[in-house]
Parts: structure tokens; sequence; C-alpha cells
């Protein structure tokens, strides 16, 4: 299973944080910091992997953000490879030409996005239409929400 | 999608501060406002609060107090309001958190909502922060989704499903029966999460595996329809369909297979098939044959499929992308150890990667090239780990060093070839080599006597070219010490000739004693140098002498006491300093870090060589014999040894002094065995008439006793029987005859009868024998005397 997804900036800011396992505030701040030493230190053309105690770190730039991902020992690291790309494509798909602010002034939506994609540490959905769809309908249930009518519809 | 305005305004104002200190600023503002509104009555804004207290969160500042308010935007009625509910719970809410108990109702009921995107905001929270307590509880509403709802719930559910297997083990016999019954969905995504939850269950409890192994050919069906279908726009990804799916189906069934033959039988044609059709020019179909080969690696699959397997690492290992030559070599560790002449196919390619410019590959590089050395490609594979060495990364110079020493020790062609090569690596990375090379290797030369000569000229030599490395100026202060004489004799086969004077040698050794970079270790060799040169040189000893009483000053006490001791050696003890500087013996190997196989091996190699040189004397034969013998006794057979008289026949038994004396160094070392039961008895023949032949052979037991062996054989073609022998001997001697094996010969001398007499001759005279031989031979009988005079010499 994937233990934690984190995306920073090129500055070690931090844009997300997803943690599949429970952990206190004090570990998860120590675990930012190692990851952000540790990737942002990469040379440019090295290889996307790397050992952290007893995971393995994937890590991607996509323009000014590192997608860092930990997996357990025996998943397989190619395919993290590719569920990170599957995730910047639907954010992508989202935002339309997504880029680092989209992410900083909607990461609600961001985090809405990754859990129609993953789920519990596994992937939940592997067709990118679906999440898509999904999210569409969520979003759209979401405003209905605001309306009056939606509110007399409840309590009609 | 609305944009939540007073979010968006927080975040730009935050980041449009310029400093640390003014963003607490802005964010101790917005928080205090935050608090504010969650007192209030319930209005419009709540999730907009809520969402502006997760942004300060993930900033990294304290955000607890909206855990409560979690609680109850979860239990609003609104959507809006229970997705940023939800969220935050994730976000502050763990399973160590009292509140969220408080969240278990809203969930429970959550989950039977009339709307499945409600339902779905409860089972994601409870899949990522559901405690033990919780998923006991919810563990039946759970199980009632698996089976009766759509594919958008049932897909999630199946993941809460695999949440709860692994808080509460037990739970996962309530799963299981569901999870089975999912294999047959259509839905790519139910299907992927039913997989997920079946090799949970198969991990966690070998009894469900046993279960679960039944449904290989339903995964075998689902794989091959994923492989072999048409274009499926949904889930294509780079023209494989569904890789996701794919590479957890082939993770399943390599669970499934381990250690079982049936369960690998049956996967065995998807495989193979999976292996050569999926396309390797993206990455994406690289993780499928990764997944694949990691699989057959693992179950009991067909030689030629394993081949095929390191194959693919093979090419693997030539691809552009950094990350598959990578993952190849971790995979080629790994089974090094099973499948090691496969792996050693790819060798070259192995060694090339020690060049990459990638840190990781040439880690993994250098790990598998050192598990690859063998004593066929020993000398080819240290030049280029030496190649290695002098360019490598410095935090990879401890491992590559240590490395190349084991290497060397185990399949060294030579003791040559191993001096050479430790000083080279001491020459290169003299810095990164463990302590224990120094003594280590200075054993080794002491036990290569014959390149003496050749290792004190190359140790002089490079202590001239640098005397920066340690662990190599203390070897070469050492062996200069040692072996100066031979140094100074200039005259070395294995090596140009170079004149060395007293003065050079001297000279060198004052040098490092003076040098600002010798360890104060180093400097104690070369001041023990010096001095045992004192007895090896003829003219400059009066130098020796002040070099010496200078550090009698010494602030080092080390060194102090090292020269006053030397001092005295010269003035009052003039007369034992020759003694006790002389040459040392051989060190012996005994450090916990060598086996007992390997020093044994190192005897034996040893021991045969000397031993076939001094064998000259003897007739040729007996060499040989000599050799053998030594052999069985290392092997541990503890018989005397028999009379080889059959083979040897009539020639006189020669005896082999020589060997014996020449041996007897090493039998020492093997243990003290008694040179005597090695030579085999030489024999005589004393009798041969009518077909009856009878042999005489003796052993020397001690001073005056002798074990006299006869042997008859029957060269005739009829039997003899009644065969019985009589001896006399003069009279001090003293005769005590055994009884015989046997009293027939068969025909044609297929056995022999063998008579054991022992003689004791305390007063030491002519030992002389007579022999009466009587037998029956085709109904006649006969008898004759013999008399032997003289007997084989066997001391």
């Amino acid at each position: 299973m994937m233990r934690f997804l984190l995306l920073f900036s090129r500055q070690g800011k931090l844009r997300l944080q997803k943690w599949f396992t429970p952990m206190s505030e004090r570990e998860k701040k120590k675990i930012i910091r190692d990851m952000t030493t540790m990737v942002l230190s990469r040379q440019p053309r090295s290889c996307n992997f790397l050992h952290w105690k007893d995971l393995k770190i994937i890590y991607k730039r996509y323009a000014s953000l590192y997608f860092c991902l930990a997996i357990e020992n025996q998943e397989n690291e190619l395919l993290a490879l590719e569920v990170i790309h599957r995730y910047v494509e639907l954010l992508d798909k989202y935002f339309g030409n997504v880029c680092e602010l989209d992410i900083i002034f909607n990461f609600e939506k961001a985090y809405f996005i990754l859990d129609e994609f993953l789920m519990g540490g596994e992937i939940q959905e592997t067709s990118k239409q679906i999440v898509n769809r999904c999210i569409e309908s969520s979003d759209m249930l979401q405003e209905d929400d605001s309306s009056e009518w939606y509110e007399v519809e409840l309590f009609g | 999608m609305s944009p939540s305005v007073p979010l968006q305004e927080m975040i730009r104002a935050i980041r449009s501060a310029r400093t640390q200190c003014e963003e607490r600023g802005v964010i101790q503002r917005e928080c205090a406002a935050i608090r504010a509104q969650f007192r209030q009555a319930d209005n419009g804004g709540r999730s907009h609060n809520l969402a502006k207290l997760l942004y300060v969160h993930m900033l990294g500042y304290p955000a607890h107090f909206g855990q409560m308010e979690c609680v109850r935007m979860i239990a609003s009625p609104r959507y809006s309001e229970k997705r940023v509910g939800y969220l935050g719970a994730m976000m502050l809410l763990d399973e160590k958190q009292d509140a969220s108990l408080l969240i278990t109702n809203s969930i429970k009921n959550d989950l039977s909502h009339s709307s499945q995107y409600v339902q779905s905001l409860a089972l994601c929270t409870l899949a990522c922060m559901g405690s033990a307590e919780m998923c006991r509880d919810l563990a039946p509403e759970i199980d009632r989704l698996l089976r009766a709802s759509n594919s958008y719930i049932k897909k999630k559910a199946a993941l809460c499903a695999v949440h709860i297997v692994r808080k509460v083990h037990d739970l996962g016999e309530l799963f299981a029966p569901a999870a089975r019954s999912l294999l047959s969905e259509k839905n790519h995504g139910v299907l992927h999460g039913a997989v997920v939850l079946i090799t949970e269950l198969c991990e966690r409890n070998p009894e469900a595996l046993e279960r679960f192994r039944k449904t290989v050919p339903d995964l075998v069906q689902i794989m091959k329809g994923l492989v072999i279908s048409g274009y499926s726009p949904e889930h294509d990804v780079a023209g494989i369909s569904d890789p996701f799916l794919q590479v957890r189906i082939l993770r399943l069934l390599r669970i499934l297979g381990h250690n079982n033959e049936a369960a690998s039988d049956a996967m065995n044609d998807l495989l193979a098939q999976v292996a050569t059709n999926t396309d390797s020019t993206k990455t994406v179909g690289n993780a499928v044959l990764y997944e694949t080969v990691l699989t057959v690696l693992d179950i009991k699959s067909e030689s030629g499929l394993r081949v095929l397997a390191v194959n693919i690492l093979g090419r693997f290992l030539l691809n552009n992308d950094r990350n598959i030559r990578y993952i190849a070599m971790m995979s080629l560790q790994k089974i090094v150890g099973t499948d090691h002449i496969a792996v050693q196919r790819h060798r070259g390619t192995i060694v090339d990667c020690l060049k990459d410019p990638d840190a990781s590959v040439k880690r993994r590089a250098l790990e598998l090239s050192l598990a690859l050395v063998s004593a066929s490609n020993i000398r080819s594979m240290m030049k280029e780990l030496l190649i290695f060495l002098s360019s490598c990364p410095l935090e990879l110079r401890a491992q590559a060093a240590s490395g190349i020493f084991n290497a060397a020790e185990r399949y060294a062609p030579s003791q040559r070839w191993h001096i050479d090569t430790i000083l080279h690596v001491l020459t290169t990375a003299g810095g990164d080599v463990r302590d224990e090379t120094v003594p280590n290797l200075i054993q080794l030369i002491t036990t290569a006597s014959e390149l003496h000569c050749y290792t004190v000229h190359k140790l002089y030599r490079a202590l001239l070219t640098d005397i920066s490395q340690q662990s190599l100026v203390q070897v070469a202060c050492w062996c200069i010490g040692e072996y100066g004489d031979l140094l100074l004799k200039g005259d070395c086969q294995e090596t140009e000739p170079v004149q060395v004077t007293e003065n050079d040698v001297l000279d060198a050794l004052e040098t490092v004693l003076q040098s600002h970079m010798s360890s104060p270790a180093t400097r104690g060799f070369a001041l023990t140098a010096t001095m045992k040169l004192s007895t090896r040189i003829t003219d400059n000893v009066d130098r020796i002498r002040s070099i010496v009483s200078i550090y009698g000053s010494c602030i080092d006490v080390e060194l102090q006491q090292r020269a006053v001791e030397y001092n005295a050696l010269f003035k009052k003890y003039d007369h034992m300093r020759a003694a006790v500087l002389e040459r040392m013996p051989v060190i012996e190997r005994n450090s916990p870090g060598h086996t007992n196989g390997e020093s044994s091996g190192e005897l034996v190699k040893e021991v045969q060589p000397v031993k076939v040189k001094e064998g000259d004397a003897a007739p040729t034969q007996q060499p040989a014999n000599q050799v053998c013998d030594l052999l069985d006794l290392l092997g541990g057979s503890e018989e005397p040894l028999k009379p080889t008289s059959a083979q040897s026949g009539p020639a006189p038994g020669q005896p082999i002094n020589t060997s014996n004396s020449s041996g007897g160094d090493l039998l020492d070392l093997l243990g003290g065995l008694e040179p005597v039961a090695f030579t085999p008895a030489p024999t005589v023949t004393v009798y041969e008439k009518n077909g009856v032949t009878l042999t005489l052979s003796c052993e020397k037991q001690s001073d005056s006793s002798m074990t006299v062996t006869l042997t008859a054989s029957n060269s005739t073609d009829s039997d003899i029987s009644s065969f019985t022998l009589q001896a006399a001997v003069p009279k001090s001697v003293q005769l005590h005859m055994k009884a015989p094996s046997g009293d027939s010969l068969p025909a044609h001398g297929t056995a022999k009868v063998t008579q054991t007499v022992v003689l004791n001759n305390p007063n030491k005279v002519n030992l002389k024998m007579r022999i009466r031989v009587s037998y029956t031979s085709r109904g006649s009988a006969f008898q004759d005397m013999v008399q032997v005079d003289s007997f084989p010499d066997s001391r």
C-alpha cells in the first residue's frame, strides 16, 4: 500500500499532504522535513527512486511542484510513477492546464479529486473518465446545495 | 464550480505577507475570526471557515480547535458542509483523538444515505482514519454494501473492507465470501478493489490463501481478457489496457502461485503471453513486464519461463531510462543467489553500469558485481573493480574496498596477484580500508616467502612516491624492517633491479618518522623498522643509533618508550640484539575473520609443492603415494596403511627418508602425526614354487619390536587347502604368531591368506627367520622350508 503522498514546491513549501496511516503531528512534520530535504537535494538527472527507512520513495517533478509518494517494499515502483502521472492528468483535466497556483487556491478540490482516485492507500478507480464524471457530479451537488431550491427540496 | 471567495482572499493575504512575522500576524487574525465564527450559530459560511482553517493547518499552524467543528459539519444535512467536514476529519482527526469517536454515528447514518456521493464520503473517511472500534462497529454495514449496491459504491466498500481487515484481522472471515463473488463483476474499479481485498486476505491468513487458490483460473481469464482485448478507451494507457489492474492481478497470482505447483502451472502460459506481448517502449508497459518478472521468479515456474524473465531483466539493463536500469539491478540482486548462471550472462552489462553517472545505479552495480565474482572471472572483474575504485564516489569507497578484499581473498589465482591487488587498493583508497587490513596484509606477505624480495621492492617504491596513505606506509615500514637485507641486495627476478643503498632506506624511514602526515601508529612502525635494520645492514649502524636516541625524548609516550628500550638494546644488551631482531616466523592465521576451511585449504596448497620437490630421491611411484596418503590423512582416515605389496610386487622397497624429514615440519602443523605411519611397508618375496607365492613385509613398531606380515597367494588353476605356516627365530628373539586369516588359497589368486608375526629383538641381534610352508594342492601334500636372512629395512 501507499503510505503518504506529498506535494511541495521547489522552495519546500507544502501544497498537499495525504497520509494513509495514522501518525502524530510531530511525526508528520518530521517526515515532511526529511522528504523535502532528500528530494530537493537530488541531482536533476538521477533516478526517481529512493530508499528511506523501510519504504521506497518515488518522486517526480512537474513544473514547479514535486510529487513525492511513499510505498511499501513489495509495491511496484514503475507503477507508482504511473499513479503520480495519473493524478497529474486528473488535475489537469479538472483545472485545465493546471499549475501550482490552481492547487494553492483550490486545495480542497485537489483533495476531493485525490479522494476519488486513491483510497486507504490503494488505487480506487482506474478509469480517468469515471473519476472526472464523479467529481463533476459532486460539484454539481455542492452547487445545488448552495441554492435555496435544494434546501426547499430537502425539507419539502 | 464556485470558488470559495473568502478562502481565496485569505490565501492571497497570506501569500502577500513579505516576512514570516507578517504571515504569522495575518494567520493569527484569521484564526481569531474563524474561532469567533465557529461559536456563532449556523450561517452559510461555515464550510468556508473550515476550509480556511484547513489551509492554515497545511502551512503548519495549530488547528485543533477546529476538530469539534468538523464533527458538527459532518452531521449537517448540507452536502457542501459534509464534504468539507469529512475532509477536515481526515486532516485533523485521527484514531488517537477522542473526537473521532463522535463521528462514528454520523458515518453510520451516511453509509445508508440516499445519495451515493454522501455514502462515498463516509466510506472514504472510514477507510482513511477509521479506528479499530469504528471498524468493528461498521463492518456489517460495509459487508452489506459489498453485496448490494451499485459499482460506484461497491468499489469503495471493497477498499474500506481492506482497511477494516488491516485494523481488525479477524474480520477477514466476514468479507471472504463477498470478495469471491466480486471477481465476476465487469466494472474495472470493482474488480480492482476485489483483487486488492483478496490479496489482503491471503497475505494475512494461510487458510484464506488455500481457499482463494481456486480463483486462479478466473484471474487468468480476466488477465487474458485485458491482454488480448482490443483498444478500450476507458482504460487504455499508452496502448496497455488497464495497467493498474493488470499489475494487481499479477501480484495476486504471485501470492497464490508461490510454493504451489498446481497453481503455478495454471498461470504459466498466461505469464509467458504477458511477457512476450506487452509493449515495452513506455514506462507503463515496463511496469507490467516488471511485475510479470517478479511473479515468474517467485512461483514454481518452468525453467524456460525463468530464463525469459531473466532475459527481460537483461534487456532492462540496456534501457535508456535510468529508472528501469535501477530496478533491473535490484531484481537481479535478489536472484543472484538462486539463478547465478542466468545472471552471469549479463555480467558485461552490469559491469558497464559501474560507469553510470547516477549514484544509486552505481551502488547497485557495485553490489551486483561483487556478487558475480567467481574463480573463473576474477582477473577481469578485479580489473574493472579497481578502475571503479579509483573513480567512484566517496560514499562507496569503503564498501568497494572491503568487497575487493573479500573477493581477492576467496579467489586469488596466485599470491603475487593477491599482494599486488591489495597494494593497488591501498594506494588508491588507503584511507577507506578497515583496520584489520594492515595485519592481514602483513600475515599474507610472511606466508608468501618466495615473494619477499618482490614485495619489499614494490613497497619501497610505493613509499618513495607517497607517504600519505597510513595503512600502506605501515605495511611498507614493516616489510622494509623485516626484509631490508633483500632490498639492499638489489637483485630480484620479478621486478627491474634497482640499486638501493643503506642510506636511501634509512632516509625513507626517517622521512616517515618526521612527516606531519604520519600518525603515531605509523611512526611506531617506522621506528621499529629502523631498529630492525640495525642487524640487517652493515655500514650505517651508527646512524640508526643516533635516530633511536633522538626519539628517546619524544613527546609521544609510545615512541619514547620504544626508543628508550631500543637504546638499552644497543648499550647494555647488545649481545642479545641479533637474536631479538631476527627474522620473524610465519604468522599463524587464526583471526576470527577466516574460516577453518580456508586456512586448511591454504595448508594443503603449501604441502603439495614442497613434498613433490623433496621426494626426488625416492622412486617416482612413492612421492605420488606420499601425497595421496597425506591427503587421505587430511580427509580424516585413521587406518594404518596396508603394505602395498600387491601393486609394487618384488621391487625392493627403497626407504623414503628424505620426504619424511621434510614432511616433519608440515606434519607438525597438522598436529603431530607419526612419520613412520606414512611409509608403505616394503615387501620381499621369500617363496615362489608350484604357483604359490609367499611375500613378507615388516613394520618397525619400536626400537626392538617389529611386525612381520606374511602374505600367500595361489596362481594355479586349482584351489589349495590346508595352507599353514610355521616360523622359527634365533634364540634371543621372541616370536609371537597371530592367527592366520585362513587356510585355503583359491585358484588364480582371487584371494590371499595373511598371517602376522610379532618379533621382539631386545638384544638387537642379527634378525633371521625360518619359515616352513605346508599345503595340499590337487590332492598331494607339499612342504617346504625357507630362510629369511635379511629383513627389508623399514626404519
